[in-house]
């Protein structure tokens, strides 16, 4: 038996999403190998030292920096042949590839993981995460995105052989314009262990400015509702909850977030949530560990000049 | 060009899901039901295409039992020209790969170059159904998209999709599928006429045994719990100075 962990790259930077799923790969298998798809072979250096990996697949091409998903399912599928199992972190990068995998193989792929039961059997979250449903893959083969706050993220310490797949790129028919990239220094919102994030209360993107300074005195990353989001107080990719990012910090202070369940869904399994809000009949209050009932700009006041 | 768009019904999303423990499934009898609100979104992007005069037909599309033709009918009020409406005898769950295959048996009779859909049903939270469409049709597929502009010859479309590092842009050949985000529009509600009207819209009913599709599930649900959230104290504190001491005491910090 054997896995295939499909690498997601922020340039040659491992992604946590990555070390969760090659973590849920070892549990799976023995022998777990990595593909790599990029325009970068020294990229696979990175990949090649995480702990617990046999061998890395490496396909090089110029036109893979901004792989389409037409392109990578079909290279992934080609590559696949021998493996029982094609496992990938949750993020969009997976989420637009393993699908089309699935189609191409004839497999109904199972997304987001939080645990595995057993060789064929999972536990995956539905409406929100406020079910939790076991299922069981009856198909030849199993392709799994599974959520990186659910498995330990596999640290460096390997060594594993880099081979060089030979093989022809297909046209696509799709192709990569631009990109804006949200640049932080802040650490990332997904893997950090303090996470300040601001709702439609903070009323303003200038206002929204205060969580930033807020989370740059506490070390914190910064997060955000949908409502701050639509609202256009910051961008999209600081979105935490059903349909943006899952997180599970030691503390989550939510300033101005009541607590739609779409939100409560990607932060609930935090250590300690802490919610400002001067609405004590917020959801977010009911299930927070500490509550501020205060005006949050008094709070954000009060916490900058501690 | 002809737009499909499919849709799904589902709990409304404002509900709390419930299980029963019987059945081992969600309990949806005498739920309040609605359109997944991403189908809401898709189906008013192919309006406002429609109305920029890029397309001559707009066409929505669901799957399941009886029930489905509520939101059929909220569809063609929305505006869409006419709905198919593909029946199962029961309500059957059906799951992506299943979805795929009946969608793309739909789309080739039809002959339709864009297909504009949900990035997820906020049931089952897969969100695969669009790209997995997409390698059944090999149609172009460009997901969780924030803007939307078609070329002036109706041969490709300039696509933004929300990704976790920003936003990235593309473009896209026609025929494409694409898979819409939050913020590509904002719904429009249907009016009192629309929804008479949408009485006397075609719909189309088309058996799934018709189809000749395996249907059998691949992945079995073995058993569904609440999950439910962890017991939190909601403890009360009324200073910045409160807060730190706390999340020390609690380890945190």
């Amino acid at each position: 038996m054997s896995t295939l962990v499909l690498i997601e790259l922020n340039s040659d930077q491992v992604s946590a999403n990555t070390r969760a799923a090659v973590t849920a790969a070892k549990l799976l298998s023995n022998k777990v190998d990595a593909l790599i798809l990029t325009n970068n072979s020294n990229y696979a250096k990175s990949v090649s030292s995480i702990d617990g990996i046999d061998t890395v697949k490496l396909i090089t091409d110029d036109s893979l920096e901004h792989v389409s998903s037409e392109v990578a399912s079909k290279l992934v599928s080609d590559v696949m042949d021998g493996y029982q199992y094609l496992v990938a972190g949750s993020s969009t990068f997976s989420k637009n590839i393993l699908p089309r995998v699935g189609a191409l193989l004839d497999v109904q792929p199972i997304s987001d993981v939080c645990e595995i039961k057993s060789s064929n059997t999972f536990v995956r979250p539905l409406y929100a995460g406020n079910i939790m449903a076991t299922v069981e893959s009856i198909d030849p083969t199993i392709i799994l995105t599974v959520r990186s706050t659910s498995f330990e993220h596999a640290p460096d310490g390997g060594s594993a052989p880099i081979e060089q797949l030979t093989v022809d790129i297909p046209k696509s028919n799709s192709s990569f314009v631009e990109i804006q990239e949200s640049k932080s220094e802040r650490p990332e919102l997904t893997t950090a262990e303090r996470i300040v994030s601001g709702g439609r209360g903070l009323g303003s993107k200038e206002n929204f400015e205060l969580i930033e300074k807020l989370a740059d005195k506490l070390s914190a990353a910064v997060g955000a509702s949908r409502a701050a989001v639509d609202a256009g107080f910051i961008s999209n990719d600081y979105q935490v909850g059903q349909t943006g990012k899952v997180v599970a910090p030691k503390i989550y202070i939510a300033v101005g977030i009541s607590g739609a369940i779409q939100h409560l869904a990607g932060m609930k399994d935090s250590q300690v949530i802490v919610a400002i809000n001067n609405d004590p009949d917020a959801p977010m209050c009911r299930m927070a560990d500490l509550v501020w009932q205060v005006d949050l700009f008094e709070a954000i006041d009060d916490m900058l000049k501690h | 060009m002809k737009i499909i768009i499919p849709i799904k019904r589902v709990l409304d999303p404002f509900t709390q899901a419930r299980i029963d423990k019987q059945t081992q499934s969600v309990d949806l009898t005498n739920s309040k039901m609605a359109m997944n609100p991403f189908c809401e979104i898709a189906v008013e992007e192919a309006l406002k295409i429609q109305e920029s005069g890029h397309a001559t037909e707009t066409i929505a599309v669901s799957i399941g039992a009886d029930k489905t033709i509520d939101t059929l009918r909220n569809a063609l009020a929305m505006g869409v020209d006419r709905a198919i409406f593909v029946r199962t005898e029961t309500e059957l769950n059906l799951q992506p790969l299943t979805l795929g295959k009946i969608l793309s048996a739909i789309i080739k009779k039809e002959g339709a170059d864009l297909v504009i859909m949900g990035k997820q049903a906020v049931d089952n939270d897969n969100n695969q159904t669009g790209q997995m469409l997409s390698g059944l049709l090999d149609y172009s597929i460009g997901t969780f998209i924030s803007k939307f502009k078609l070329s002036e010859d109706n041969n490709s479309v300039e696509v933004c999709r929300e990704i976790d590092t920003g936003i990235e842009t593309r473009n896209l050949k026609l025929p494409a599928i694409v898979t819409v985000d939050l913020r590509l529009n904002e719904p429009r509600y249907a009016s009192l006429p629309n929804i008479m009207k949408a009485r006397s819209k075609p719909l189309e009913t088309v058996e799934l045994s018709s189809l000749d599709i395996d249907t059998s599930p691949r992945v079995k649900v073995l058993g569904v719990e609440e999950s439910g959230s962890k017991d939190r104290a909601a403890k009360q504190i009324n200073s910045a100075n409160e807060l730190f001491e706390e999340l020390k005491q609690l380890g945190a910090m």
